[in-house]
């Protein structure tokens, strides 16, 4: 399974980005094979508008299954939704700790956008 | 003679000036159109009190997605640069909230699965207030741009010897939208400081279109100095005054015509209206 990471680094100990869909990088793992890649997220963060929704048409064209993110808004939840990427929520940390709390099953779903549109 | 009442400041008296300058054309034997641009805050009515005989709707353009059709080639979400149509692997969306009708999906899709519908954004009323051809534009809670329904609004004004636009506050796109085409500017300000300054960018938005301009000063006072001085590098004459009274204040506050409540107001706007047509060779 593909797993998606928001984060603001490309390496394994840059800490986790809490923003989705204006977030500085995705670090995709398969989980699988453990073979880890970053995608650069400039067009999210440079976006007049519609970061959350271009941010889940990304990830969706790499076929990522979820994404371990801090907050969805409610557009970006309905393209996530529709992509069928389940969401995890972060509350800080690595991208290395947060692969490591998702295996181990300590991240709780987020299934509604938890902060309000801004565009 | 198409002319905009507009100001930068908000508040300064564009809709007292637009509505008495209107009765005041009327009373002259002009025929005159008065057009509230100001679609998200519309208030002309509680002053000229129309007959709204006609209510239409405005829309804007939106792609509707056959996902039938649609072979998710992502053509359409890679040529919209406002992101308001996605392309996932099994499904297109449209957020039609983020899109601004430039058709370009449309005309990309080779699969013929985009259409477009017309999304409502507002409502442009008219009627008759008396003599004067009365129209308002109204935008629907939660869109987020008014010049399309500026648009619409200008374009429901019937032709008149005069129209009067009521223009948005500020000096942005909305303000833009209603005075670009116009014969005349009118700029309201107050002095205040806020209003000077406002005054400042609004006389900068006249020249950088073009656009001939007087000022009128609202809640005036007797000396006003910077006022007067930036009205007079600028070049731009004050065609009226209208004084701070409490009068005035009241009879707005219960939807009256300043030259039907207040004495002395309907020669300060006969004045307005041969300073004007002085100014506009009419």
């Amino acid at each position: 399974m593909k797993l998606a990471i928001t984060t603001q680094g490309s390496e394994p100990n840059s800490p986790v980005d809490l923003r989705f869909g204006r977030a500085r990088f995705f670090c995709i793992v398969d989980t699988e094979t453990g073979q880890q890649m970053t995608v650069d997220n400039a067009d999210g963060v440079n976006a007049v508008q519609g970061a959350g929704v271009q941010a889940a048409q990304t990830l969706a064209r790499l076929g990522v299954q979820t994404v371990l993110t801090g907050h969805v808004g409610p557009k970006a939840q309905t393209a996530l939704q529709a992509a069928k990427i389940q969401v995890y929520a972060l509350n800080g940390g690595t991208v290395e700790q947060a692969s490591q709390a998702f295996m181990a099953g300590q991240l709780r779903t987020l299934d509604a956008a938890d902060v309000r549109g801004h565009w | 003679m198409k002319l905009a009442v507009a100001s930068g400041k908000g508040g300064t008296g564009k809709t007292t000036v637009a509505t008495n300058l209107a009765v005041t054309l009327a009373r002259h034997g002009q025929t005159v159109g008065y057009v509230d641009c100001d679609v998200e805050a519309p208030n002309g009515h509680l002053f000229l009190k129309p007959d709204v005989a006609r209510e239409n709707p405005v829309g804007r353009l939106v792609p509707r997605v056959d996902q039938e059709r649609c072979l998710h080639c992502g053509d359409c979400a890679r040529i919209c640069r406002f992101n308001a149509i996605v392309c996932l692997p099994e499904q297109t969306l449209v957020y039609d909230e983020l899109c601004h009708s430039c058709g370009g999906c449309a005309l990309v899709c080779t699969a013929g699965a985009i259409t477009e519908a017309s999304h409502p954004m507002g409502v442009v009323k008219t009627g008759l207030a008396g003599k004067i051809q009365f129209v308002s534009g109204t935008l629907n809670v939660g869109e987020a741009a008014s010049p399309p329904v500026i648009r619409a609004t200008k374009q429901a004004a019937p032709p008149a010897d005069w129209t009067i636009l009521d223009a948005p506050p500020g000096t942005a796109c909305p303000m833009i939208e209603t005075v670009r085409d116009c014969h005349y500017v009118l700029l309201v300000t107050e002095p205040t400081p806020f209003g000077l300054h406002d005054l400042r960018l609004a006389l900068d938005v006249a020249k950088t279109l073009k656009l001939p301009c007087g000022v009128v000063v609202n809640r005036a006072q007797p000396r006003m100095t910077e006022t007067r001085e930036l009205c007079e590098s600028a070049r731009v004459p004050i065609l009226a005054e209208i004084p701070d009274a409490l009068d005035i204040a009241k009879a707005y506050s219960q939807g009256q015509l300043a030259v039907e409540a207040v004495p002395g107001l309907q020669q300060t706007f006969d004045q307005l209206l041969r300073r004007l047509r002085a100014e506009v060779h009419n």
